[in-house]
């Protein structure tokens, strides 16, 4: 085995016996004879073989869900690349300067320089224009890629144990990518982005008792003074983005050493991983997918503008312009401060306390990463599960977990339309005033509906996939017996198709696996002073599970549905879910052997 | 041109003509009607034109304004001191009279009954009662010779926020609306910022000067003659409201399928 690949320099250097010769003056009959001369120099002297066999020999499962992660991945290198294009003629500077560039509607107005740089990147700068739009739509796709990445993980459970730290990564990953893309459509220093600012200063000013001297920090003295765009500037270009990438290469560096997930099917376990070897398979689908992303965001950037920074003009802290948005990874904080009260602003102590804008702020933005952080610890705890998981969790078999999830999506996604409640109003001629009367309400009663909506659903299906597990495939062919019985054949389902019906398990409520609180001499059992309440939410999760198919209860049912066909008077698979084995199961008709593997490993 | 002419006895070529006909004659109708003359005012109107005025005044208007232009409670405010400016507004862009109560009297050019002459003898009718802005002069109309880019100034300082820097419109309370200023006639543009009809506020000589005001209207002519639309399709100019709608829809549908593709595609 060793002769075949050159062994690099640390084989040199504690190797006693002198290696074989690496293949330096090739030979056509040696095994080494395949190497090309480049890779067998590099790997003399950096040992380049051991790691590229590693990865190389990587294998991915194949399913476009993992390809969700891939669109953010390859979004952040074309915002990478094209805003390092930018930086080449964007001037950070609030310089004040009188614009005498080609757009005539702006000739002769007074703005800074960052905006006439921008405008000049625009209008004059060849190809400018093009990579400007593909710098915004990228930016845009990647915070998308990362919502939809982040929902699938969610939703399989593939945050669950061993991934906990690299959820954390990417959660911490996802709040760095819109603080970058705020900091990045702040820049152009037109009326839209100015205002965006000027919103920031106004949420760093409601902090109780600091706010004020926090934006005297960061503003480097009264809103908007001159310090605030080269600031940002550099958090955009350099500080964010080099934690950024640090951060997603540790990200994907555990995404190697954890081996990918993998939906349930034949033949996967939690010990293996069924897809094909980065070389050449992986590498060429992967790579072809950048093309393709990349194809699609310079495509939307030819045809569709983004952010006309001249159709806002420069900024003046005296203007504003109606149809003010952030871009939408923040319009849930936004929408936040449009549902807030006014009465949540107070005086005491001679002091204004603006809790209508705390809250929705400096309160809600933190909140809902530590919400997204903390999950993966409170459904292990809940679970009390210290098992690795591999294989990933269809929504489905996940009720709880599911309908929390869209529950959550619900709520921020009611936040996110109070952002645009003025274009909503005007686009469907309804009153502002009503959906903000809506969306107050719907934030609170929406998210309850959905749950109980989301729940059922999930339950229904999973008694869905069990009835096809149990009983097979309704046919929708009609026999008749000699007595003149009529009833509809049904289609066992092969045993490849049955495997991913079968394969989850669904905990147990913590309080039913614990036994009794006092033990047969009286002795109470010592509990932790949370367990009441883990028991509570434990039992909350799970007590209404529909659990899988056991290979025992997929005997019987086939045992007792072919004897009912043929003699008792009632139709099997109208039934209630077949329980009632009474023992003399009949492995021999080769039914249930195939879904014994996933079930067992308890 | 003989296959043309083969064709003109078709029963077809009637309906064509028709069609044709109508079409133009209605867009070159409401191309060039834009209601009153520049310049209209109760001054040097003749006594025929005031006895025209008071006639479709009392028979369209004093319903709901009284019949002196009173005022009629909650019906209709008293007209005194608006001026022809305002009459020509309402009526020539289609807002009165009302055809129906509402939040707000909408801007409605196919509702337009009254012929130039008529909106005239309205709008000097009511500027006699108590005198109030003019219709504007000719000059102050011309946006070839105003300035866009103070316009614009002007414009986001006094406009954007409720009409969008883009002159798109934007909500206002209670279901009230600014309206869109593109396709509006650069006449009834300047009324508005002279009289303040419905919730706008007025802009006054003093507030922004005449030339300022046509200096706004030359912006928004240069909006409609396209200086906003580079780099694309606009998406309606709403901003990143219709950004996140595209990357939400178009973009990420078309992101997923390319997904879904590769992942099917066997190795």
């Amino acid at each position: 085995m060793t002769t075949h690949v050159p062994q690099g320099a640390g084989h040199l250097r504690t190797d006693e016996t002198p290696p074989e010769r690496p293949a330096s003056q090739t030979d056509q009959s040696s095994p080494d004879a395949k190497f090309p001369g480049a890779l067998v120099w590099a790997d003399e002297r950096v040992g380049a073989a051991k790691g590229l066999r590693f990865a190389l020999k990587k294998v991915f499962p194949d399913h476009w869900s993992f390809l969700l992660g891939e669109i953010a991945m390859y979004s952040m290198i074309i915002a990478l690349i094209t805003g390092t294009f930018l930086t080449l003629w964007y001037v950070p500077s609030m310089g004040h300067v009188v614009y005498d560039g080609d757009y005539v509607p702006l000739k002769g107005v007074g703005m800074s320089e960052a905006y006439a740089s921008t405008l000049d990147i625009s209008f004059e700068v060849k190809g400018g224009l093009l990579i400007r739009q593909l710098h915004h739509w990228s930016a845009l796709f990647f915070i998308v890629g990362i919502a939809l990445h982040a929902a699938r993980v969610f939703f399989t459970g593939a945050f669950r144990k061993p991934r906990e730290i690299n959820w954390l990564i990417g959660v911490v990953l996802s709040l760095l990518a819109i603080i970058e893309g705020f900091a990045g459509y702040s820049l152009p220093d037109d009326l839209l982005s100015g205002t965006g600012i000027r919103a920031m200063n106004g949420f760093m000013m409601s902090a109780p008792v600091i706010g004020t001297w926090m934006t005297f920090f960061v503003f480097g003295g009264e809103f908007p003074g001159e310090a605030i765009i080269p600031r940002l500037y550099i958090a955009h270009v350099l500080l964010i983005p080099a934690i950024l990438v640090g951060l997603f290469v540790l990200h994907l560096a555990l995404v190697v050493v954890h081996k990918h997930t993998q939906y349930p099917g034949p033949g996967r376990t939690n010990d293996n991983v069924v897809g094909f070897p980065i070389m050449p398979v992986y590498a060429a689908k992967a790579g072809g997918f950048f093309f393709v992303v990349f194809g699609i965001t310079a495509l939307v950037s030819a045809l569709v503008q983004i952010n006309g920074v001249w159709v806002y003009g420069p900024y003046d802290p005296t203007q504003v312009t109606a149809g003010s948005q952030p871009d939408f990874y923040m319009w849930f904080s936004d929408g936040a401060l449009r549902l807030l009260p006014g009465w949540l602003e107070f005086t005491l102590f001679g002091t204004v306390w603006s809790f209508n804008i705390f809250l929705g702020s400096l309160v809600l933005l933190p909140l809902v990463w530590v919400v997204l952080g903390a999950y993966p610890f409170l459904e292990a705890w809940v679970t009390g599960d210290k098992r690795e998981h591999h294989i990933l969790q269809r929504p489905r078999n996940a009720p709880t977990r599911t309908a929390i999830g869209a529950a959550a999506i619900s709520m921020y996604l009611v936040l996110a339309l109070a952002c645009v409640n003025d274009i909503l109003a005007i686009k469907l001629g309804l009153s502002i005033n009503d959906l903000t009367i809506l969306f107050r309400t719907m934030f609170f009663v929406l998210p309850v509906l959905v749950f109980v909506v989301t729940k059922r659903l999930c339950l229904s299906l999973q008694r869905h996939d069990r009835e096809r597990v149990l009983h097979g495939n309704e046919t929708g062919r009609i026999v008749r017996t000699p007595e003149g019985r009529f009833f509809e054949a049904h289609e066992p389902l092969d045993e490849f198709e049955r495997w991913a019906l079968v394969d989850y398990d669904t905990p147990t409520p913590l309080g039913l696996t614990q036994g009794p609180d006092v033990d047969s001499r009286g002795v109470a059992r010592r509990r932790g002073p949370l367990a009441g309440a883990q028991a509570a939410v434990s039992s909350f999760f799970y007590k209404d599970a529909v659990t899988a198919v056991t290979p025992a209860e997929l005997a019987a049912a086939h045992h007792h549905g072919e004897h009912d066909a043929l003699e008792s008077p009632s139709i099997p698979q109208l039934g209630a879910p077949v329980n009632d084995s009474t023992g003399d199961d009949d492995f021999s008709e080769g039914h249930g052997s195939a879904v014994q593997a996933p079930t067992h490993h308890r | 041109m003989s296959s043309l002419a083969a064709r003109r006895r078709s029963p077809l070529a009637l309906l064509m003509l028709l069609f044709l006909g109508l079409t133009f004659t209605g867009t070159a109708y409401a191309a060039l009607q834009t209601g009153a003359a520049p310049g209209t005012s109760a001054e040097g109107a003749s006594q025929e034109q005031l006895g025209e005025g008071r006639q479709l005044f009392l028979a369209n208007c004093a319903s709901c304004h009284g019949a002196n232009a009173e005022g009629n409670g909650e019906a209709g405010p008293s007209l005194y001191g608006v001026g022809a400016a305002a009459v020509d507004f309402q009526v020539a862009t289609g807002r009165m009279p009302l055809p129906a109560p509402g939040v707000q009297a909408e801007r409605n050019i196919s509702q337009v009954h009254f012929s130039d002459e008529q909106i005239e003898a309205l709008a000097v009718y009511v500027d006699s009662l108590a005198p109030g802005p003019d219709v504007p002069e000719e000059q102050w109309l011309d946006a070839s010779q105003g300035d866009a880019a103070n316009g614009g100034a002007v414009y986001r300082t006094n406009c954007a926020m409720c009409h969008n820097s883009s002159g798109t419109g934007g909500a206002l309370t209670r279901g009230k609306y600014a309206p869109t200023l593109m396709g509006v006639d650069a006449q009834h543009i300047y009324e508005a910022m002279l009289t303040g009809p419905q919730s706008m506020p007025v802009f006054n000589d003093q507030n922004i000067t005449p030339e300022e005001k046509r200096d706004v209207i030359a912006f928004l002519k240069s909006i409609e003659d396209g200086a906003n639309d580079q780099g694309g399709h606009t998406l309606g100019s709403l901003g990143p409201a219709g950004d996140a709608l595209f990357a939400w829809t178009i973009g990420i549908l078309a992101f997923i399928g390319a997904a879904v593709w590769l992942g099917r595609k066997a190795a």
